[in-house]
């Protein structure tokens, strides 16, 4: 994927500078690992070994790999390539942003208006759609789900207030 | 064996009544559906179709309750094909060559090789059940806690060396997986561990969220990354794809024979269909000669898993009706069904229910045959999904995989966690860390290391117990063996009098 | 424009609706306004789904309740993620837990923070029993024979498959060790059917198995039942096994083996519910008890009947919270402070 960024030659940051993150960031999760093995204890009791025996040397396993990494991304010359062009990681943004704002409302208004909400902003700000198509697609897609999943299969997914004025809600 | 036969055809003539037919395709179709939408699986369809078929006769009902576990199957391909979204453990493998295919506008092709092969890793499987139930279901016992940890010793044995990536990511991705896959409550202590106190942590990481966030949501912000389109688009699509693909797939008959014996032996035992499909994707991949390309979109490495993956999905109902040990949840509420019809599964059920039980057999001969008719002429539907636009589809998949995170244990904190993955496999996949043997940690990791503590804590932490009789000791060895395949050949290749590297360039 | 347009129908008409459900509340009664859940804090396939789904299918088909029943799992933290789902839905009329042991054993073997004092009883449906099985191709003929078989050899010979760590399986098998005097290896697997099929396969020498999970291998001759850990012999005539039934199990007390445990498949529902609520999932369950579906499901586990409501559950779950307590702090299961 590097390649592309190198043909597009625009500026961003370092792919060597975001290799050495990711390393230092696995290492951690390997010392998190670690330490919540000690927290539950790593030896062996007598019925056999105990609940955190593996996930110590898993952990110590990933500290060990990362730490090589690192050295690694260190130890060879800067070539100078970057990871993503600003560009493309304002795109990469665009998702995840509205994504992390989705996740964070469902449980507060419940996944079908989310959805909605979700649909509509991608194809109007994103998809430069006109709001006659995108408006419907937004709420048709949402009151598909519900008719198939609440209706039909009888799985009840997280609800809002609106589902609760409409008398829609589990609970 | 005669009377057997009889039987059979006794059990032909019930399903071929029009009325059967019908709940057969109706079973299919809601199959497909299911199996299509992550999150429902095909434990739910069946659950909640259950109720429906108390006013049926047994037959006809486990004619159409297991005509939906056949259409779950096929539909867990689509996804994984389309959109780099397994829905089940056992359509990861898929996903590896399937999504590149269609990246190559060869969706249609990905499509016709996957469902065929589960057709005939499903008929394989079936035709082995017809021939030696009994024997199958006392091989079957012979698999106590050693002789399981042995088979998931293979599976990962197969698979680890495979990857391009330098081996120390490959290491850190796999023992993530390990980590990821310990969270939660310990089995063999019934204690909690790595949950930091968190309550929500106490359900652990399912494979399912950790998949659907790093192939699902990392492969929409990497298409993102590169522009808003999916690159196989413009792909033509028409029926006759599925006519030449066919003209194709038989070349590869010794992959489908051996991806056959491998699935029957994984259903068999109580391993399944998940380890099936990635040891036959490793083996397939290292006796193939093209097996450099495979996870670029090889039609190969869509055969291989998905083959294995059917044939183990259906061997694996026979130990499920001979000893009353689902394979798997949508084995298990089927099992909950026979209950309620008066039908007791187990050893003797061969034997008093001989209608049912041949019945059951014949629709399973009947309902793959259906089921293969069905998504075969869906395959231009399916493949035309594609050609909406990527600011339309993309959201619609986001929403999809938020339902299929929250489904799987009715928790909102779990759609969180998918995003998180998402953002963590596209880091990962940009520096070049390998998911798959993290996807593979995860989802056996547990279970290899379950089995493992009971082996040893039944031998009282003897080794010598894998390797105490015949079947656990070769198993094992097969995985030693796999694990040293590529010193194998090369130290091979040095007595043949070439060096290895002669033989790359050959 | 016209989709536009019908999905405003379609708006309108689900609004009206929802409108005519509300107004449709009749003011006699209280009657479920929409889908009742049932949570399973196990996995799909165990008893308790069994159960739930057994009573999904019979409420179904009885058309017992106007709304549809749905079953949901909730297995994390060996139940405990079901368990704190409905401690966290105060008020929510239209929840309905089924337990097992872990009701009692999970808080305490874990830490993870419920209690049954958490949650509204509704009505034990059931009690299950559990029984001591052997292979029947080993020489034990009774249960004399085999704790003599234990005492004979050294600590840790015999192996006792069950289902879990520190939950009912294990608490039999401490108890039994403590009568015998000789420790037992315990190897848990998931769920009961493995643990059956694991004892007819000879990868351990016993089991506790509950009557549904290893019935369909005693009816083979694959496995021999020993003794019951109740206080008297199963209720059931029915013929299985050649002309043995239930009722020719012996107790394990009669056998010299003083152990007795019961699990508990019973009901409950969220904090603060309404009165009127559970006096109608009460009446629900008492016509569930009257169908055929569930008086065969209750001889083919050679169930308990024991049926309570109200105070009389309450005052049993209380008991049995401290038998509970104190057979896991024998046996030193209780969870350390430090996770």
């Amino acid at each position: 994927m590097s390649d592309t960024a190198h043909e597009t030659g625009g500026a961003g940051p370092s792919h060597r500078g975001v290799e050495a993150g990711v390393a230092v960031v696995v290492g951690a999760f390997g010392i998190i690992t670690v330490l919540g093995s000690l927290k539950v204890g790593i030896g062996w009791a007598d019925d056999g070994p105990m609940a955190g025996f593996f996930p110590f040397y898993i952990g110590l396993a990933i500290i060990i790999a990362s730490v090589v990494n690192l050295y690694n991304v260190l130890a060879a010359p800067n070539d100078g390539s970057v990871f993503a062009t600003w560009e493309q990681i304002y795109k990469v943004l665009t998702v995840v942003v509205p994504t992390a704002v989705y996740v964070t409302i469902i449980p507060f208004v419940g996944i079908y208006v989310a959805s909605a909400l979700l649909i509509g902003l991608f194809m109007l700000w994103l998809g430069k759609y006109k709001p006659q198509a995108a408006i419907p697609v937004a709420i048709g897609v949402p009151i598909f789900f519900f008719i198939t999943f609440e209706r039909w299969f009888l799985v009840p997914l997280p609800k809002g207030p609106l589902e609760q004025m409409l008398g829609l809600a589990v609970g | 064996m005669f009377e057997d036969i009889g039987n059979l055809m006794h059990g032909f003539a019930v399903v071929v009544q029009p009325h059967n037919l019908l709940l057969m395709v109706v079973g299919i179709v809601l199959g497909v559906i299911v199996g299509v939408l992550p999150g429902l699986g095909g434990a739910n369809g069946v659950a909640i179709l259950l109720p429906l078929t108390f006013s049926m006769s047994p037959t006809s009902a486990i004619i159409m309750l297991s005509c939906i576990y056949w259409g779950a199957l096929f539909g867990g391909a689509i996804t994984s094909i389309l959109f780099n979204i397994p829905g089940e453990p056992w359509s990861v493998a898929t996903t590896f060559d399937g999504y590149p295919m269609a990246q190559q506008g060869k969706a249609g092709e990905a499509l016709t090789a996957a469902f065929t092969s589960s057709f005939v890793g499903a008929l394989f499987a079936v035709i082995m059940i017809t021939l030696v139930a009994p024997l199958v279901a006392s091989f079957a016992l012979r698999f106590g806690p050693a002789e399981i940890f042995s088979v998931y010793f293979l599976a990962f044995c197969s698979f680890v060396g495979l990857s391009k990536e330098p081996p120390f990511k490959t290491i850190a991705a796999m023992m993530i997986g390990f980590a990821l896959g310990a969270v939660g409550l310990d089995q063999m202590t019934g204690q909690l561990r790595l949950t930091f106190g968190s309550e929500t942590l106490i359900g652990g990481f399912d494979f399912l969220i950790a998949v659907i966030g790093l192939f699902g949501i990392g492969e929409i912000l990497l298409t993102m990354e590169e522009g808003l389109s999916f690159r196989g688009k413009s792909a033509k699509i028409d029926l006759k794809v599925v006519l030449k693909t066919w003209k194709e797939l038989p070349k590869y008959w010794m992959l489908s024979l051996r991806s056959c014996l491998i699935g029957c032996w994984m259903g068999i035992s109580p391993a399944g269909a998940t380890p099936a499909s990635f040891m036959s994707y490793g083996i397939a991949k290292r006796i193939s000669k093209r097996g450099k390309n495979f996870g670029k979109g090889e039609i190969e490495g869509v055969v291989a898993p998905e083959t294995a993956a059917h044939a183990a999905g259906t061997a694996a109902l026979l130990p499920m009706l001979a000893l009353g040990v689902p394979g798997s949840p949508t084995a298990a509420v089927l099992l909950g069904g026979l209950l309620i019809w008066g039908l007791q599964p187990g050893p003797l059920l061969f034997v008093e229910q001989t209608d049912f039980v041949w019945g059951l057999i014949a629709s399973m001969y009947m309902g793959n045959i259906v089921g293969l008719i069905v998504v075969l002429t869906c395959v231009p539907l399916f493949a035309a999904i594609l050609r909406i636009p990527f600011s339309v589809i993309a959201p619609i998949i986001l929403v999809l995989c938020a339902i299929g995170a929250y489904t799987v244990h009715n928790n909102t904190f779990d759609v969180v966690m998918m995003l998180v993955f998402g953002v963590v496999g596209y880091f990962m996949k940009k520096a070049n860390y390998p998911l798959a043997p993290l996807v593979l940690a995860i989802v056996l990791g547990d279970k290899a290391e379950v089995s493992l503590r009971q082996a040893l804590l039944g031998s009282q932490g003897n080794l010598g117990v894998f390797f105490s009789n015949g079947l656990v000791g070769s198993v094992m060895t097969l995985g030693l063996i796999a694990l040293f395949w590529p010193i194998i050949q090369n130290g091979w290749a040095r007595i043949r009098g070439s060096s290895p590297e002669a033989r790359a360039a050959e | 424009m016209s989709v536009t347009k019908s999905l405003f129908t379609i708006g309108t008409a689900a609004l009206a609706s929802g409108l005519i459900m509300l107004s449709a509340a009749p003011a006699k009664a209280w009657e479920p306004s929409h889908p009742i859940e049932i949570i399973v804090p196990a996995g799909t396939g165990g008893g308790a789904d069994q159960m739930a789904r057994t009573m999904q299918g019979i409420i179904t088909k009885h058309n017992l309740t106007k709304q549809p029943v749905v079953v949901v799992n909730k297995s994390g933290g060996a139940g405990g993620e079901g368990f704190l789902d409905v401690k966290n839905s105060k008020g929510n009329d239209h929840k309905l837990i089924i337990t097992l042991s872990n009701l009692f054993t999970t808080p305490l073997a874990t830490g993870i923070p419920f209690s049954w004092k958490d949650m509204t009883p509704v009505a034990m449906m059931a009690l299950d029993e559990f029984i001591l099985w052997v292979n029947a191709d080993k020489p034990y003929k009774t249960t004399k024979d085999f704790v003599a078989a234990i005492k004979a050899a050294p600590d840790n010979t015999f192996k006792m498959g069950g289902t879990g760590s520190k939950q009912e399986d294990q608490i039999i098998t401490v108890a039994l060790q403590k009568a015998t005097g000789k420790k037992m290896i315990y190897i848990p697997q998931s769920g009961g059917g493995a643990v059956a099929v694991q004892l007819v396969g000879g990868h351990v020498d016993s089991t506790v198995n509950n009557p549904i999970e290893a019935v369909a291998h005693w009816r083979a001759g694959k496995l021999r039942p020993l003794c019951v850990f109740d206080s008297k012999k199963l209720d059931y005539n029915e013929k299985i096994q050649g002309d043995l039934t239930w009722n020719s199990i012996p107790t394990c007390k009669s056998e010299g083996l003083d152990v007795e445990y019961l699990m508990l498949r019973g009901y409950f529902m969220p904090p603060g519910v309404s009165k009127e609520a559970v006096a109608y999932y009460v009446e629900m369950f008492k016509k569930v008890r009257e169908t055929p579906e569930w008086k065969k499901l209750m001889s083919d586990g050679a169930f308990n009947t024991t049926f309570m409501v109200g105070d009389e559950y309450a005052k049993w779950v209380a008991e049995n919270e401290k038998i509970h307590e104190s057979l896991m702090k024998e046996a030193g299961f209780l969870a350390s402070k430090s996770n």
